[in-house]
């Protein structure tokens, strides 16, 4: 099954390592230091974002380097904007609602 | 839209919150009405194209509304919304799930808590929602429900958004 970017969002290490590369690319073992947690441990939450493709992973040397992919991220805020403009529309109409109301009363 | 009512809708992934902050052209206690009689939110509630339908409503502590939202083409997406508390004409919270036509909540669609506030603003109201699902999981499927379709920011994709909800409410 593909994992979806709302899983790899959902926990707040990933979200924390998020955070961190949004800055700059960096490697597992830097990362690491950030966390009170083993090298393991962010290797794997590591693998879940690249599986998210949330992350991406660029070699340099013998280190590999991580890196945000900032398109992906974006897609959680367009489904957001959808929300909104449901919204809009409903307000809208009680705009409407409203001003009929008031007219009638006068 | 009237561009200048005030208009808010800030998403908090931390705290799985969506805050919705409108002005409306009217006095706190019409708007009031308009959130709480349900000949009033058959007007308003279900956007364009689809319309509102009550099939109950008891607006009390513990009381509930039984609502459909129509399409064009008569297909029917039921809601329950649930009051929990209520302070007229200041605020009420309720939650909020997907439901059948006989009021059975659907329990593996995502359920939220909506905290409904009514601020007086000069000769206006402004009405402050804010929707917390109870994990970020919910929210996520939520936004995933919308998002699989890859659907175009536009509101004719609406029938599609529900369209899925629909679908993950057979496959469920």
């Amino acid at each position: 099954m593909r994992r979806d970017i709302f899983q790899a969002v959902a926990d707040p290490t990933r979200r924390a390592i998020i955070a961190l590369i949004a800055l700059q690319a960096m490697t597992p073992s830097a990362l690491a230091e950030h966390f009170d947690t083993t090298r393991q441990a962010i290797s794997k939450h590591l693998r879940i974002l690249t599986e998210c493709e949330l992350v991406r992973q660029e070699h340099q040397g013998r280190e590999i380097y991580y890196q945000l992919e900032i398109e992906k991220m974006k897609e959680i805020d367009k489904w957001l904007d959808q929300f909104r403009k449901i919204w809009e529309s409903r307000f809208e109409q009680l705009d409407e609602l409203l001003s009929t109301i008031k007219k009638q009363r006068q | 839209m009237n561009h200048n009512l005030k208009f808010d809708f800030v998403a908090d992934k931390k705290k799985n919150t969506l805050t919705i902050r409108r002005e409306f052209l009217a006095e706190r206690q019409l708007v009031w009405d308009c959130y709480t009689k349900a000949e009033l939110l058959n007007q308003w509630f279900a956007p364009k194209p689809l319309t509102t339908k009550t099939k109950s409503m008891d607006f009390r502590e513990g009381g509930h509304w039984h609502y459909a939202m129509v399409e064009p083409n008569g297909t029917e997406y039921w809601g329950w919304t649930e009051y929990l508390k209520i302070k007229p004409i200041d605020y009420y919270t309720a939650s909020d799930a997907f439901s059948n036509a006989e009021g059975e909540i659907n329990k593996d669609l995502p359920c939220a808590e909506w905290l409904v506030s009514f601020i007086d603003a000069g000769e206006n109201a402004i009405v402050e929602t804010v929707v917390t699902y109870k994990s970020l999981s919910d929210l996520e499927q939520v936004i995933q429900m919308g998002m699989e379709q890859g659907m175009t920011a536009t509101l004719e994709k609406l029938d599609e958004l529900l369209f899925t909800i629909k679908q993950g409410k057979n496959e469920q």
